[in-house]
């Protein structure tokens, strides 16, 4: 017998150094959250949220960066979803020519790597400048639908391609046609997947400040129209901090931000279990 | 002499190179149940996938021959398979309902062809469960999913839901396959009782499901049909030494 080693050994080690990696990612997180939180708790409160800005946001509050950062996820989430929803509806069911669908998807995902300044600075020169949308929610917006749009393409696709080919084939069989199809049985199956990625294109959007210092501007009053320009919380703190305005401040406004990724996280979770008792299942 | 629903004339099939029918000429009495045999692989599904025309979906899929519905070539180019397809319905192997509720399933296809009243949906969706014996098992629980009901259940709402279009005829493909025995026992009650209104096709593997629901038999072998009849003869008396084979277990 010269089995020194059990093969039990490096399955155990494997399993612990997996162990570690998960529990190093969930310590990453929690140290950044505790940092931030320690920081900035002490400036958070209602008059804090609820207030304006005085003093460049060294004191004050930050309702009109609240406010714009909302406006804007509206704007991108409104233009990010028909386009990606569609283009994946196009890319999963109807692209039969696999050159086309594998250029598509290539363009997709280059767009996912185009760095968010580069995105920034074309958003200014064609939606600020050329369009004539000035520095505002409307041209933000959309300029952060560029940041969002790869990752409703792609998860969405994927989600359409989950739903099974016995489904769609009890739904032609019944004269109903491929559109018909589509849109009152693979899709509605495919929400939770497309909630999926509506919100994981939003949130890594919505932090992007190279994208939004170029397009939404750094007003601080409160917006009124879609052409109003606005300051967007990930912009207002890179000023405070960078501009030596308020650390507390900056570190404030980030406990806000945060809060607000998460309540979307949330809210994607909510509308993935209330979907998923109906469709969820098989 | 059964007045002919359904006939295929020299029908040939090919997957791209795969020669999957071969010259089928059969004729499907009206109002009567005829039973598809024949060992895996041999073209059965294949066959009555012809019939509505779900071959369509398969890329590389060609069709030669005739394939009449009440006289009318199905392959025809002035055929809208749409109206076609409402007339001819499908129960799958596996059961396949919507992820939606069990009212939604059945009302899915009146929907798609323009019933919009609530009170008619209402009744289509209660004669339909009622004719596909589910009724009574399911009606305190029609907005609840239709992916809770068990298989056996499911494939009874795939029946009704095929029913609620109002076709004329039913196509099953080995619609007990992944059932239990005594959900098979209801679904054979039900294509007994459907007969009386509706021209039933079933594909089976069962040999005594063959039997006990059918009016007429093709046995099937290699995408050719090698015997056609009455059940009773095909089973008591087959004319091929292939079909006594098969039948009798000696292969398959
Ligand atoms: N989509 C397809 N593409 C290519 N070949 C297929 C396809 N579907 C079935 N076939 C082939 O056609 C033949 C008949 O298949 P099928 O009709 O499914 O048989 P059965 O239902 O009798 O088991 C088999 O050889 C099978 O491999
Ligand atoms: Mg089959």
């Amino acid at each position: 017998m010269n089995r020194l080693i059990s093969p039990a050994t490096p399955d155990r080690a494997a399993k612990v150094g997996l162990w570690a990696s998960a529990v190093l990612s969930m310590a990453i997180l929690l140290f950044i959250l505790g940092y931030i939180v320690i920081e900035g708790i002490s400036v958070v409160n209602i008059p804090f949220l609820l207030g304006s800005p005085v003093l460049s946001g060294a004191k004050g509050g930050i309702l009109p960066a609240i406010v714009g950062t909302i406006c804007l996820m509206a704007v991108t989430l409104s233009s990010a979803v028909p386009i990606g929803v569609g283009a994946a509806i196009y890319l999963a069911e109807y692209a039969s020519d696999s050159v086309v669908t594998r250029t598509i998807t290539f363009g997709v995902e280059c767009l996912a790597g185009v760095p968010s300044i580069v995105i920034g600075l074309f958003g200014y020169a064609f939606l600020v400048i050329y369009l004539g949308f000035g520095f505002s929610i409307l041209s933000g917006g959309l300029a952060l639908m560029a940041m969002a749009l790869p990752w409703i393409v792609r998860t969405s696709e994927e989600a359409i391609k989950a739903v099974p080919l016995t489904v769609r084939e009890g739904s032609l069989a019944l004269g109903a046609t491929k559109w018909q199809t589509v849109s009152r049985v693979v899709l509605p199956s495919a929400i939770p997947g497309i909630v999926t990625g509506a919100i994981l294109g939003i949130g890594k959007a919505i932090g992007e400040a190279a994208v939004l210092m170029f397009t939404a501007g750094s007003s601080l009053l409160m917006p009124s129209s879609l052409f109003d320009p606005v300051r967007a919380l990930p912009y207002h703190i890179y000023i405070l901090a960078s501009e030596g305005i308020s650390n507390p401040m900056a570190y404030g406004s980030s406990i806000v931000l945060l809060a607000m990724v998460l309540a979307i996280n949330l809210g994607a979770i909510a509308i993935q279990a209330h979907y998923g008792r109906h469709y969820g299942r098989n | 002499m059964d007045e002919i629903e359904i006939e295929s004339r020299s029908l040939n099939l090919w997957y791209e190179s795969v020669h999957a029918l071969k010259n089928v000429t059969l004729s499907m009495p009206k109002k009567k149940v005829t039973a598809v045999i024949g060992p895996s692989g041999c073209g059965k599904s294949t066959f009555i996938r012809c019939i509505n025309r779900m071959n369509d979906l398969i890329k590389g899929c060609r069709v030669e021959g005739e394939l009449l519905f009440e006289g009318r070539n199905v392959y025809d180019r002035d055929i809208d398979v749409v109206s076609l397809r409402k007339r001819i319905g499908m129960v799958f192997q596996k059961p396949n309902p919507f992820p939606m509720s069990v009212y939604d399933n059945v009302a899915y296809g009146p929907r798609l062809h323009g019933t919009r009243s609530s009170g008619e949906l209402d009744k289509i969706v209660e004669e339909s469960l009622k004719s596909s014996a589910l009724w009574n098992e399911v009606a305190d629980v029609l907005n609840r999913s239709a992916l809770d009901l068990s298989g056996g259940q499911q494939q009874r709402l795939c029946i009704a839901r095929t029913l609620a279009v109002n076709p004329d005829v039913i196509l099953f493909d080995e619609p007990c396959s992944a059932l239990d025995p005594i959900s098979t026992a209801k679904i054979e009650d039900l294509i007994n009782t459907l007969v009386h209104d509706y021209t039933i096709i079933i594909v089976t593997h069962n040999m005594q499901q063959a039997a006990r629901v059918s009016d007429f038999t093709a046995f099937f072998l290699l995408g050719e049909v090698i015997e056609f009849g009455k059940t009773k003869q095909i089973f008591e008396m087959p004319e091929k030494k292939s079909t006594e084979d098969y039948i009798t277990g000696r292969f398959g």
